[in-house]
């Protein structure tokens, strides 16, 4: 009997963990689901299948730019993350030399540093490279925090594989850079699959940067045009639409995570544990 | 994402300490160089979009420079920090809207991390626990992990409308309040809602860390406690515990880092509402909205030596921890 109400018990909170976790983001589905006045009543299920919501976000604004803005955005910072992240790994991880510790501190300081803190430097640097009000700089800025996770990752990883791998490919006469291309990269593909999702996520989230150095809605990226998305009045927000262009933006990320969980799960506490 | 780095920097550390002395081979020198040439894209991408803006920002924080014309800035000292001017002191450092925004930013980061410490932890051992449908909890967890930000900021801030939101809905309907609640809006509501909202999001990353070292543990001590027949409390407190506390400390100090310089959750929620307001939102008013880049950048400064001095405790406890191992 009480073991029957532990298992009641046990059963009760893994419910309720679900329910609190999942909840939020259902409810916003069932709210993008409703129509106009809809909106003021509150129902835990659908009763309509509207997509109202969903045809005006792209009518009442530049939504499809936003989208392909951030696409672009994450794209490039993912694949300029990687690779300057597994030439940086390979140095650091594959070779011994004076100063490595240090680097390799420096680097993670960096990826403490408050994104405000070099706001108004960044702004300046944008600025005077043209770049204000340009993805390009959006891209350039967001280095600050994708870089240098990146790069730890991958130098954990680089320094885990055989030796003997490198060794063979150097008797055979290659270069460092036939080694990281041939040698390598085809056995770190879960790495790179890890920080790339992780690097895309963080890229695609981002608020302030994009907050503060794009000026017009079609440069905007999604979470910023989010934010901004107005009605009549400060106390007449579009909620139906705000809604549904949270499950646009989501959903991709959310599906993602989903399938690469266990990768994602392994990135986020890469080494952290391992001691 | 910073915790995964953490004991990272414990490891390479060690790594490096314990690394051979270079041989001063032919083929060791050809590698060092091909290294540094490896290194130097990477390092001159770092120093340009970390090493010079954060330089230029210390600098302007010593400048009277304004966002619309940056070149005209002159150097005054350390005027924007503090300054005694007529009988009043002016500068960060004498505005009572950046200390509320310092104890603000304080108390949000005790209260929540605490918080998720306390709710990771009960969901990493309900994880760790083998059962029909483990893997649908740890996907269902992994969501709010996922959702972006502002977007949860956005759907929380629809469930906690005042008038129409399912919070006040639920609340009333349980009988647990008796008025609608004005969550985001009320001075006395809106830093619980903020919390709430910060919690939500982040618990899960909290749980994810702790579960790894949850599945690190031996089970040969669990097993001596089952046959002992020790309470499964007792167990915790004597024994999960103090194994987990290592790693517990690292997920504890990088969440308070990250909750030392929150911004966008802040922002979409309560705006610039003093009652809320972090050393992020009053350092980004400064500079953006009132265009003052040397006061802002100011305020910018003392938040990056408030992290840097948070990032000192931590490597005194890394420390700690190393010996105490």
């Amino acid at each position: 009997m009480k073991k029957l109400l532990g298992w009641v018990g046990f059963y009760l909170l893994v419910a309720a963990i679900i329910l609190y976790s999942v909840f939020p983001f259902y409810y916003a589905i069932v709210t993008s689901l409703k129509a106009g006045s809809q909106l003021f009543s509150v129902e835990y299920f659908p009763t309509t299948w509207n997509w109202d919501n969903y045809v005006s976000v792209f009518r009442e604004q530049p939504f499809a730019y936003n989208l392909l803005n951030s696409v672009l955005v994450s794209f490039s910072v993912v694949a300029l993350s990687l690779f300057f992240g597994v030439t940086a790994a390979f140095a650091l991880g594959r070779v011994q030399f004076r100063g490595r510790g240090l680097l390799l501190m420096t680097v993670l300081a960096v990826s403490m540093f408050p994104q405000v803190a070099v706001l108004s430097g960044m702004f300046e640097l944008i600025r005077g490279l043209g770049l204000y009000n340009n993805l390009l700089g959006l891209v350039i800025s967001y280095m600050i925090f994708t870089l240098p996770f990146t790069v730890w990752v991958l130098t954990t990883f680089m320094r885990d594989l055989p030796k003997e791998l490198e060794e063979a490919a150097i008797m055979d006469g290659a270069n460092p850079w036939q080694i990281i291309v041939k040698v390598f990269m085809p056995l770190m593909w879960p790495a790179l699959v890890t920080t790339g999702l992780l690097a895309f996520i963080a890229a695609w989230n981002e608020f302030l940067f994009a907050l503060t150095f794009t000026l017009t809605n079609t440069q905007r990226t999604v979470p910023v045009a989010i934010a901004l998305i107005s009605g009549a009045s400060q106390y007449e927000l579009p909620w139906g639409n705000i809604m549904a262009a949270s499950v646009i933006v989501t959903l991709p990320v959310v599906i993602l995570v989903l399938i690469f969980q266990r990768r994602i799960v392994s990135g986020l506490t890469a080494g952290a544990v391992k001691g | 994402m910073a915790t995964a780095t953490t004991e990272l920097a414990d490891r390479a550390l060690g790594a490096a300490s314990i690394a051979a002395p270079a041989q001063k081979s032919h083929l060791t020198r050809s590698r060092v160089r091909a290294a540094w040439l490896f290194l130097a894209p990477m390092l001159i991408l770092l120093a340009m979009v970390a090493g010079w803006p954060l330089f230029r920002t210390i600098w302007f924080s010593f400048t009277d420079a304004n966002l619309s014309d940056l070149s005209s800035a002159k150097f005054i000292g350390f005027e924007n920090y503090l300054a005694y001017n007529d009988g009043e002191w002016y500068g960060v450092l004498a505005d009572g809207e950046w200390w509320n925004a310092v104890w603000n930013t304080l108390k949000f980061s005790v209260v929540s991390v605490t918080i998720e410490t306390i709710l990771g932890l009960i969901v990493a051992l309900v994880l760790n626990a083998s059962f029909p449908g483990r893997s649908l909890v740890r996907a269902a967890v992994l969501i709010p992990w996922a959702i972006p930000t502002i977007v949860s900021a956005k759907m929380w801030s629809w469930m906690m409308h005042d008038q129409f939101g399912i919070l006040n809905h639920m609340l009333l309907g349980v009988g647990l309040i008796s008025a609608p609640l004005a969550w985001t809006a009320s001075p006395d509501l809106a830093m619980t809602a903020v919390i709430m909202v910060d919690v939500w999001k982040t618990t899960p990353f909290m749980a994810l860390l702790i579960l790894a070292a949850l599945q690190m543990l031996p089970t040969d001590c669990y097993e001596a406690a089952r046959v002992d027949g020790i309470h499964p409390v007792r167990v915790f407190f004597k024994v999960t515990l103090p194994l987990i506390r290592p790693a517990l400390m690292v997920a504890v100090i990088f969440r308070l880092l990250d909750a030392l310089r929150i911004f966008d959750l802040i922002y979409v929620l309560t705006s610039n509402s003093k009652d809320t307001m972090s050393m992020s939102v009053y350092a980004r008013q400064q500079l953006v909205d009132f265009q003052s880049v040397g006061y802002g950048s100011a305020a910018s400064t003392l938040l990056f030596l408030t992290v840097g001095l948070c990032v000192v405790l931590y490597i005194t406890f890394g420390r700690v921890r190393f010996d105490g191992r």
